[in-house]
């Protein structure tokens, strides 16, 4: 592990207008939440959450049966499930697909799911076109970037960058109101959506009882890409599934809330198959893509596994001060924030970003804003807890184990304890009381000095509490 | 009332900053408490805790939780190091029957500085004065863990001659998080600096906390502000006179 | 099969087997508000003016033909086949073209269309949304891709809110393959957390209750 923050996390850092722009944009979406939860506004908010809790954990606890049990009901409505391992599978069933129907053109609606599988870049390899629709995506997509949150893919953006890559990248002249930037993407998506052979969703909710998918939008791409084209194909994580359309009504008062401060978006779409007689428009074929990727193996680990309650609400990037300080960019997979340093460790293995654990001050405030109650600041004690104990099998950290040994041996030994605080009181002089960084030039280097180089070390006391308690006791009082 | 009151002052307290833990302790003999401080009391292991380092944390607690064993009222002026007592030792014992019971008979009888004061004395004002303007800055573990909120600011109401004006961004960690502000150093100095804006925003002359870790944080990115706003523990405004 | 595998890979990371039952679910939390008629009408057009809907409450079939008429005024309009929009009048109005069953048809009169009108099966008042089931009375698009977007709801169709409607309809699925609920006109904050409207979806909407 290394006590080097990554160089990403550096350059975010230094650039002032960055800052400002994670800053500013998190913090409305904080102070968006805040009124949409408050007392007056939402006053069974703490229940719901215990509710949505319950739910997720329930079904995480019986989720064969659910899955079983939305797989029947899906093809009860006409539509088919597909099974997948990996990317690798789910890219496999699309090219085939996309080949049955000699499609060309895919229109895509937000689904952070088909970022974690790298769908885009792998479906080029078979000369298939997909656009992303959701104006941030469509936007980061131009950029052939990441998304930068989970939520609001664009959110480090300025209007000035967005100008520049539209105008590269779509040929047309620089424009800078967003209002016509949208205009503009608006126009151009249009087209795609009424030519689009097959529309890709992903999928917020599954519903096991109704067979069915929940899409929760604000745009409208989500429902375009699933009207317009003759296939719909959704894909989503198998731990999406909740048991009852009825449960929606405690986890929809939780979602648009916490994310966005929306008591509902504005499109909830619930789409369960085809097209049923009678109906005048609609896909004709729907297929429901579910994926593994490594969520059974999470599963198994029934003290982590809260994490696959996520909702994918980004109210714990919102509030994360680390976040807001390093951007969605500094983390190494495509779900950043304190969520994204829960799951990234269970699905890549701790030893791939040892680091990211570490990455956190344990405020807590995550925790006290998740819709669902996962404890995030428990799983990163527990995530380091594995780095460490993974680092000493490795032979790595050396230096910092014998380091953490020394330190317990120290304090489990009152008499060794004062002695080393009079050492370093006595090597680390108090000046004038005042707060001079003054460091004997042997402990000045490596990590300490990099501390010291945004704070004054304060000087060890000259009299610790207890010796100043043992003067006080002798002297009768104070 | 001649109950008796233990103090945990804390390794943070004893050796940098002794003065709260003389504050803190003047305050209580002020309200007719008896204290005492075990001298066996060490650390009580959150730092190897944070860390990983579940067994060395395991080491330093069960030395903690034997200097204690017996105390009916242990008070530490520190939100951080009463959760770690109160919340995080039933996590770390729980396949150790005999620390485990010991850690469930601690819980309740942990107390941070305040939570006592107003739970315990039933008292609100301590008879303290202090003169100025002074803003309060929540410390995350004694605010989300120990849900102390309200209970600083009604102490602070009823010092003479203070102010307490309200910072915006009062609940947002101040970037400590101990070895936190080592590793990710440049991070937590950026989380130190935007605290300060806001404490500075205020116009106070002084931000008064729960904890000596998060102080001393501020005052290290006051310093490098040139700010001449003092940073202050409750325990140290409350012994004031 | 992918299925069997990864099935099991579920039950044994949980310990179950095949066909065992789950345990038994925490029941869905509902609660239905007391509201009165007047008091539904009231709360559903503040929440949609909150979000820059337009209201309109009709005391005749006439007068909700008249709105649509001036919504329409030299425009083109494509409505839905519900049967009210036809008792209301609104589907015989000049510009306004029904009676659509061809998808095609639809697709091609929707994207060239100024406004679309739409009836909807239910209203709910808390948070000024209107719930539309696809059906052969209810087309999709028609609320979708033109730029306007008008709805004609009776006053008796106005739910108290999300669990009063899951109540009615515990499971959408059983009786349409699409249900969509409408919240306020279309909008992203995507640029810079800046409002815009109709992005995609009409960023205009005008609800009639009649």
């Amino acid at each position: 592990m290394t006590l080097i923050a990554p160089e990403q996390i550096q350059r975010t850092l230094a650039n002032p207008s960055l800052q400002q722009a994670i800053y500013a944009s998190t913090g409305r979406l904080v102070e968006k939440r805040r009124a949409a939860v408050a007392a007056e506004a939402l006053p069974d908010y703490q229940e719901l959450r215990e509710q949505a809790r319950l739910i997720k954990q329930h079904t995480l606890e019986n989720l064969d049966h659910y899955l079983e049990q939305l797989e029947s009901n899906v093809r009860a409505h006409g539509g088919e499930v597909i099974w997948c391992r990996d990317g690798a599978d789910v890219v496999e069933f699309l090219a085939g697909l996309a080949g049955r129907k000699q499609a060309r053109l895919i229109v895509k609606s937000k689904s952070m799911t088909t970022e974690e599988i790298d769908l885009n870049e792998r479906l080029q390899h078979h000369d298939l076109e997909t656009l992303e629709t959701d104006l941030g995506e469509y936007i980061i997509q131009l950029a052939r970037e990441k998304p930068y949150h989970i939520v609001a893919p664009a959110l480090h953006m300025t209007r000035y960058e967005v100008a520049e890559i539209f105008s590269r990248r779509l040929g047309v002249a620089s424009e800078t109101v967003p209002e016509n930037q949208t205009k503009i993407a608006r126009a151009v998506l249009r087209e795609k959506f009424l030519a689009a052979d097959i529309g890709v969703s992903g999928a917020n909710f599954l519903v096991a009882d109704s067979g069915a998918v929940v899409l929760v939008e604000n745009e409208g791409n989500a429902r375009l890409s699933t009207t317009l084209p003759k296939v719909h194909v959704a894909l989503a994580g198998i731990e999406k599934v909740i048991p009852r359309a009825q449960d929606l009504a405690v986890l929809l008062k939780l979602l648009g809330r916490s994310a966005t401060g929306q008591a509902l978006t504005v499109y909830t779409s619930i789409l369960s198959g085809p097209r049923r007689a009678g109906e005048i428009d609609g896909p004709d074929e729907f297929y429901l893509v579910l994926l593994d990727n490594g969520r059974a193996r999470l599963l198994a680990d029934r003290e982590k596994r809260e994490s696959l309650s996520c909702i994918r609400c980004g109210a714990c990037l919102n509030h994360c001060p680390v976040y807001r300080k390093i951007g969605g960019h500094s983390y190494p997979w495509v779900y950043s924030g304190p969520i994204g340093a829960i799951i990234t460790p269970q699905f890549q293995g701790t030893t791939s970003n040892p680091w990211l654990p570490f990455a956190s001050s344990l405020c807590g405030a995550c925790a006290e804003v998740c819709p669902v109650k996962i404890d995030i600041p428990k799983l990163l004690l527990m995530l380091r807890s594995e780095v460490t104990k993974a680092g000493q099998r490795e032979g790595r950290n050396r230096l910092e184990r014998l380091g953490f040994r020394l330190w317990a041996w120290i304090m489990r030994h009152p008499r060794l304890y004062e002695m080393s605080g009079m050492l370093a009181s006595a090597l680390t002089p108090e000046e004038n009381g005042g707060w001079l960084g003054r460091v004997p030039a042997l402990l000045n280097r490596g990590p300490l000095k990099a501390w010291l180089s945004h704070r004054d070390l304060p000087p060890v006391a000259s009299k610790s509490f207890r010796q100043r308690w043992r003067a006080r006791r002798k002297a009768g009082g104070a | 009332m001649s109950a008796r009151v233990t103090l945990f002052v804390t390794c943070l307290v004893d050796q940098l900053f002794p003065e709260v833990g003389m504050a803190m302790a003047d305050v209580l003999e002020r309200l007719g408490y008896e204290v005492d401080f075990p001298e066996g009391q060490t650390c009580c292991g959150q730092p190897a805790f944070n860390s990983g380092y579940h067994e060395e944390a395991r080491q330093v607690a069960r030395h903690f939780l034997d200097v204690f064993d017996h105390a009916e009222y242990i008070v530490a002026p520190s939100g951080s190091c009463a959760a770690m007592a109160k919340h995080h030792y039933g996590d770390l014992f729980r396949k150790e029957p005999r620390y485990l019971e010991k850690a469930e008979r601690l819980a309740s009888r942990v107390w941070e500085f305040s939570e006592f004061l107003l739970g315990v004395a039933g008292v609100e004002d301590v008879g303290a004065r202090w003169d100025g303007v002074a803003t309060f800055h929540d410390s995350c573990h004694g605010l989300r863990e120990l849900g102390i909120k309200e209970g600083p600011r009604r102490l602070l109401s009823r010092v003479r001659g203070l102010t307490l004006r309200e910072m915006d961004i009062a609940e947002e960690c101040c970037g400590f998080g101990g070895t936190f502000s080592v590793k990710f150093d440049t991070v937590s100095g950026g989380m130190a600096r935007t605290k300060i804006d806001s404490i500075l925003r205020t116009g106070a002359g002084a931000v008064v906390g729960l904890d000596t870790s998060c102080l001393m944080q501020i005052r290290g990115a006051l310093s490098r502000a040139g700010s001449p706003v003092k940073t202050l523990h409750l325990a140290e405004v409350l012994a004031s006179r | 099969m992918s299925r069997d595998h990864i099935l099991h890979k579920v039950r044994t990371a949980l310990g179950r087997s095949a066909g065992r039952p789950p345990a038994p679910a925490p029941p869905p939390r509902l609660r239905v508000e007391e509201m009165d008629a007047e008091a539904r009408i009231a709360a559903l057009f503040a929440a949609l003016e909150k979000l820059a809907g337009k209201t309109f409450r009709a005391a005749s079939r006439d007068e909700a033909r008249s709105y649509a008429a001036s919504l329409v005024d030299g425009k083109t309009a494509v409505a839905s086949n519900a049967p009210l929009l036809a008792e209301c009048g609104i589907t015989s109005l000049a510009g306004v073209r029904s009676g659509f069953f061809d998808r095609d048809e639809l697709k091609a009169a929707c994207a060239a269309a100024d406004v679309g009108i739409t009836g909807a099966d239910y209203a709910l008042a808390d948070t000024g949304t209107l719930f539309m089931l696809s059906s052969r009375h209810e087309a999709r698009m028609i609320s979708l891709l033109p730029p306007v977007h008008l709805a004609v709801v009776s006053k008796e169709k106005i739910l108290t809110g999300l669990d009063e409607l899951l109540t009615l309809v515990p499971i959408p699925s059983e009786v349409t393959s699409s249900m969509v609920l409408i919240t306020g006109p279309s909008r992203t904050a995507d640029i810079e957390q800046i409002l815009v409207r109709g992005v995609h979806g009409p960023g205009e909407i005008h609800v009639v209750v009649v």
